[in-house]
């Protein structure tokens, strides 16, 4: 059995670590037990702010706070963090280069029970297209816990997108995981097909890459944790190593990762290209996560079709 | 990594800085009411005279708020121009960006910025844009013009002051047009739950938002009922503005909003409570019209 763990408490426990530094300030809004961020309510009870179900108010309450020297971190699920509070967002955060966090958790299609009001399909795209934003989207538990250092460290505002269920391990150990804000991380290294890939996703891709093998297919896999800025650098450089491209999300293919490595290669090399996600829809209930990512066609089996895909195509 | 230390200001520390009524030493004499007047009579003119040549601007709002900008500047704040990110000064917020024309006068005539830059108001590149930008320049606080948000912020730099313990105080100006946004309401909720006394709301109560007279009623019943202390004023009356500022500053564990009743376009006689002025570009001859009444009356309301 795979060791598997939930985002949200690698995130709730590195949270509590950095509240060492005293200028670590924390808003939720009404759902801190689920965000774990209440492990920092507990430590330092003193710098904790429960906001209400009032989610503008805690963009705008956090903006202050880091105009005046603090670091706030705030708390809800993706779907409220980012399109619930899209202008506060833009011209409280973007506008005026606020250093807030804005964590969503519960995010993509990780909130399955709850169905489509729940499920963020459009959140990195939203946040992608504001200028000074940051976008992360980390894939595994270990990488959390450096994503969220990383975040604090950064001086502006940063969206930070957290699964709500446990996922497996794609770094063995934190000294195992190099982690640069804009920098993809290289997982396996080929030479037919490139496979990029954010969040719970990148297990998928490592998943898929090694069954392309038995294949005869070989593939470079990335872990694109920083999706804005994209480490546009190395995927050119991949693209035309292998000459064709999958991409894999936990997010609509419309504007995010798949979006954005579109862009740059449209620009710079085009190949043969495809793109795996949630296909402008939106979610739904259902019982089992990985049922519900299956029926939006996100899976190892869906990947490795793509691959073969892209290969034929590049081949003709 | 290093820490950045928060501690509570020595009362010398504070004294030192204070500007430039509240020294122990002053600066200058402590203005009187007919001096704050006077003060909001230049900002009104300065106000008219960025409109000249018939560039547009939100002329209604700003000639509104231009006493209650006078008392903040020129008496109330602590603020040095010489150091604007002085750790201690207190903070304006202006959640009705749009009237930013008023408070790009009076922080010219503090000196935060050279009064040419006011000839610049809007132009590409300029330091002084449409609504306040705080990246840009010298003096503002928060970067607001999307009705709503600023309150929100002002909260954040008063919950800001209570945890690292320091004494500066945080002011909003909010349009009663922008009431009507819901996260106003939202920030209502917050600072009276968290206690936020060291906040003052000033409610610019005109009457009329952009389109005509505003839906959302009379403020100062719905601030009562949202738990904050409320008074209500004349907002042209600078004795009544002095007062309630320091009334405000007297209010333990809950937040102090002033309601002041306010006429839009204030000193113009064509202006006035006109919605048609809410943004507007005046002609050559409504600009001498509205010249001669700010001057001929001392700009004096």
């Amino acid at each position: 059995m795979q060791k598997m763990m939930d985002m949200r408490d690698a995130y709730g426990e590195t949270l509590a670590e950095i509240g060492v530094d005293p200028r670590v300030v924390v808003l939720d809004a009404d759902l801190s037990h689920s965000n774990k961020s209440d492990i920092f309510g507990t430590k330092y009870p003193e710098r904790f702010f429960e906001a209400g179900i009032a989610e503008a108010n805690m963009v705008g309450v956090a903006a202050g706070l880091s105009l005046v020297g603090f670091i706030p971190f705030i708390h809800t699920f993706s779907v409220f963090a980012v399109g619930r509070v899209y202008d506060q967002i833009r011209v409280s955060l973007c506008y005026q280069n606020a250093n807030v966090k804005v964590v969503g958790t519960s995010a993509g299609l990780s909130d399955a029970h709850d169905g489509a009001t729940h499920q963020s399909i459009d959140d990195v795209a939203l946040t992608r297209v504001l200028p000074n934003m940051t976008v992360v989207v980390p894939c595994d538990c270990v990488e959390v816990r450096k994503a969220t250092k990383a975040v604090y460290e950064h001086s502006g505002p940063v969206y930070l997108r957290i699964d709500r269920m446990p996922v497996p391990f794609v770094y063995e150990s934190m000294e195992n995981c190099e982690f640069k804000l804009g920098k993809a991380n290289i997982l396996r290294e080929g030479s037919d097909i490139t496979i990029i890939a954010s969040g719970y996703p990148v297990s998928l891709a490592v998943k898929a890459a090694d069954q392309a093998q038995k294949e005869g297919i070989s593939a470079d896999v990335f872990d694109v944790h920083t999706v804005k800025p994209l480490d546009q650098k190395a995927i050119i450089k991949s693209a035309k190593k292998t000459g064709a491209v999958v991409t894999v999300e936990e997010h609509s293919v419309i504007g995010a990762l798949g979006g954005a490595v579109t862009e740059v290669l449209g620009e710079n090399f085009p190949v043969p290209l495809k793109r795996i996600g949630v296909k402008d829809r939106f979610g739904e209930s259902a019982l089992d996560w990985n049922e519900l990512m299956g029926a939006h066609g996100i899976t190892v089996e869906a990947i490795v079709d793509a691959a073969r895909d892209v290969l034929k195509r590049k081949k003709k | 990594m290093v820490h950045f230390k928060l501690q509570a200001v020595s009362d010398e520390e504070l004294k030192r800085y204070l500007y430039p009524s509240h020294n122990s030493k002053p600066m200058h004499p402590q203005p009187t009411v007919k001096e704050l007047e006077e003060k909001a009579a230049e900002i009104r003119m300065g106000i008219l005279e960025i409109m000249a040549g018939g560039k547009r601007g939100h002329l209604g709002g700003s000639m509104s708020i231009a006493d209650i900008v006078a008392a903040l500047y020129f008496h109330q704040m602590k603020v040095n121009p010489k150091n604007p990110s002085w750790t201690n000064r207190d903070r304006f917020v202006l959640s009705k960006g749009h009237s930013v024309l008023a408070q790009y006068v009076a922080l010219a005539e503090l000196g935060f910025f050279p009064k040419e830059e006011l000839k610049k108001v809007k132009k590409l590149g300029s330091m002084l844009q449409g609504h306040p930008d705080r990246l840009k320049t010298p003096g503002i606080e928060a970067s607001t013009g999307s009705l709503g948000q600023g309150l929100s912020i002002a909260c954040g730099m008063a919950l800001g002051a209570r945890i690292a313990k320091r004494k500066y105080r945080v002011y909003a100006v909010v349009g009663d047009g922008e009431s009507t946004e819901g996260m106003i309401w939202e920030a209502a909720i917050f600072a009276a739950h968290y206690g936020l006394d060291n906040l003052t709301g000033i409610t610019d109560q005109n009457r009329l938002m952009a389109s005509g007279t505003t839906i959302v009623g009379s403020l100062a019943p719905k601030w009562r009922a949202f738990g904050w202390e409320v008074t209500e004023i004349n907002g042209h009356n600078m004795a009544e503005i002095l007062d309630a500022l320091d009334w405000a500053t007297t209010i333990r564990n809950r937040p102090a909003m002033i309601v002041c009743n306010t006429v839009k376009g204030r000193g113009i006689s064509f202006v006035e409570n006109n919605a048609d002025y809410h943004h507007c570009a005046l002609s050559a001859e409504q600009y001498e019209k509205a010249w001669n009444e700010l001057t001929q009356k001392g700009g004096l309301s």
